[in-house]
């Protein structure tokens, strides 16, 4: 669409501009400012300048957690992502089936995180949870709250549960835009599921898989609440993850300026991620 | 097109023979069904225990609740400090949708009709806040509020969730508007009508499906915040997930109320949903599909 060269649109934005002025910029500018200098109390300060981000960056706590949370974004994409379109692929197309599917599927995404949490925390208990009690009861020695890996497999599946929703939702509103035309088009010439899904499907969705992508991404590497309240980040830190980490050292020890350079590092690799995520797919867009 | 050519009904049923065609339709039907089931069964689970006395949640598993109560029920409703936490989410979670609107609407608007100088870089950072780990806003916005004087308010809550509402709100809507043809703007203006009066009687109806969908997400991710709505509040504006907390004491939890509680922190999303539910599909690419 052409647009209209005006810089009285400015006016229409100011109010977006004020708000996260007011809500982003200023807290950010607080941290950038705690994470140069070292705080006694409000009048005693000193500019520290780079040290806060050198001791951060050689501590073994962030090294651990930054790695686990790599690996555990990792795995949500790797099962969310396929799940989800399978899932939106299976879905009905039409008619009172596929209102029915829509709300079911969208209930886990509109719970609040710590109940999630709750809700799993429950389930996966072996004396009052029945998935606790289902595995027991089939000879699996499971118990998430002593054994790391059945803690990460509880973790991992508690997110698959409440998100791959999101992923199946934005695939079926990406495939319901495919218009019927190209499918009878596949049907004359005789093409295979298969094909059907890699040449027609798949483009489509394309860039609703985009947006999934970087929510689950954005999202899983900023999970608190959910881990916090399932395993409290145990067994010892194995389900300690970024923001916990970063919790901790902020509000637990009160350790303001290595917190505040740790806050800066952790949203500047969400946004390297990001970018660099999305320049790739436009890059290969522009090569097709 | 006619009616001779039947359309299809469910997507991949083009194989060419018939058989096949019965046997993908099944099996589709038996995989949605085997994840919903999924997604469904630690749900019945928590409603299975909000009906059980406290005895029996520990005494032993059981598919149903053999002394069917409503008591854990009773427990929240009369007791204010209980649900008073439902109110004060509400009424954040409601605040944030209106504000987050009053402010994206015009500014989706600018975004999809004109250019102006500095116009992507903005939307690219409006963007860039929806990628901010909250954790990282904690102990700032706490200073922050606390120094307004707004600590323990709703609008506190309602306005550090605008943080991720806003920027995605005018994504989704500058979708939605991009849709809509210039050609209706300028025509309203040949008319006569005022910007004003175009904005709210003619563009504002054409979108309104964007609008409900903005909206349900706004809702979505205020109604599931817990850090911030719990760090910004003690006692007046306290949210019902952080309420839950109260259910650990010194005798153990209370799962029968925990269990409650859960429950009804999932009834007003299904309101919401099942209002959307028919901008749904529309809805959830974010209108740009």
């Amino acid at each position: 669409m052409n647009k209209v060269e005006n810089n009285k649109a400015w006016w229409l934005v100011l109010p977006v501009v004020l708000l996260v002025a007011f809500s982003a910029v200023v807290p950010l500018m607080t941290v950038v400012n705690y994470s140069v200098q070292d705080i006694f109390d409000v009048n005693t300060a000193y500019f520290v300048g780079a040290e806060w981000y050198r001791e951060i960056l050689q501590d073994p706590r962030l090294q651990d957690s930054l790695m686990r949370q790599f690996i555990f974004s990792f795995f949500v994409l790797l099962i969310e992502i396929p799940l989800g379109i399978a899932v939106a692929l299976m879905m009905p197309t039409k008619g009172r089936g596929a209102s029915l599917c829509l709300i079911l599927l969208a209930i886990p995404l509109l719970i609040p995180l710590n109940v999630v949490g709750t809700i799993w925390q429950v389930f996966g208990r072996t004396d009052i949870g029945l998935f606790g009690w289902a595995l027991t009861s089939i000879g699996v020695d499971y118990n998430y709250a002593s054994n790391p890996i059945d803690a990460w497999f509880t973790v991992l599946l508690m997110d698959v549960w409440h998100w791959t929703s999101l992923v199946a939702l934005l695939c079926y509103s990406g495939l319901r835009a495919i218009p019927d035309a190209y499918y009878q088009a596949a049907s004359i010439d005789r093409a295979s599921g298969w094909a059907i899904f890699r040449y027609i499907q798949l483009p489509k969705l394309q860039s609703v898989l985009v947006i999934g992508v970087l929510l689950r991404f954005m999202d899983s590497f900023m999970i608190y609440t959910e881990p916090f309240v399932l395993t409290g980040g145990g067994p010892g830190n194995s389900t300690t993850f970024l923001s916990q980490t970063l919790t901790q050292m902020a509000i637990g020890q009160f350790d303001v300026g290595p917190a505040a350079a740790f806050s800066l590092i952790y949203f500047l690799i969400v946004l390297l991620v990001s970018w660099l995520f999305f320049t790739t797919i436009s890059h290969l867009d522009k090569a097709k | 097109m006619t009616a001779r050519m039947k359309k299809p009904s469910v997507l991949g049923t083009y194989s060419t023979s018939k058989k096949s065609k019965i046997d993908t339709k099944t099996k589709k039907k038996i995989g949605i069904s085997a994840y919903i089931f999924f997604v469904l069964l630690p749900i019945y689970w928590l409603l299975n225990m909000s009906f059980k006395s406290n005895e029996e949640i520990l005494g032993g598993l059981t598919f149903w609740p053999s002394n069917f109560t409503f008591d854990n029920y009773a427990v929240i409703f009369t007791d204010p400090t209980w649900y008073m936490g439902y109110v004060n989410s509400m009424i954040y979670v409601s605040m944030n949708m209106i504000i987050t609107l009053l402010v994206a609407l015009p500014a989706a608007y600018a975004f999809s009709r004109y250019k102006f100088t500095g116009d992507k870089h903005l939307f690219f950072w409006l963007l860039t806040n929806r990628m901010a780990p909250p954790a990282v806003f904690l102990l700032p916005f706490f200073q922050l509020y606390s120094s307004v004087g707004l600590f323990d308010t709703h609008l506190a809550v309602a306005l550090a969730h605008c943080l991720f509402s806003v920027p995605l709100a005018v994504w989704i809507l500058e979708g939605f508007m991009s849709g809509v043809p210039r050609e209706i703007d300028e025509t309203a203006y040949i008319d006569g009508y005022s910007f004003h009066k175009f904005f709210v009687k003619i563009f504002l109806p054409m979108i309104g499906s964007g609008i409900g969908v903005t909206a349900f997400f706004s809702f979505m991710f205020s109604w599931v915040e817990l850090l911030l709505a719990r760090t910004l509040t003690s006692v007046e504006a306290k949210p019902i997930a952080a309420i839950m907390t109260r259910t650990v004491g010194a005798s153990g939890i209370d799962w029968g109320v925990l269990a409650a509680a859960g429950v009804l922190t999932i009834i007003p999303g299904l309101l919401v949903i099942w209002f959307v539910r028919n901008h749904v599909a529309k809805g959830f690419a974010l209108g740009r599909v």
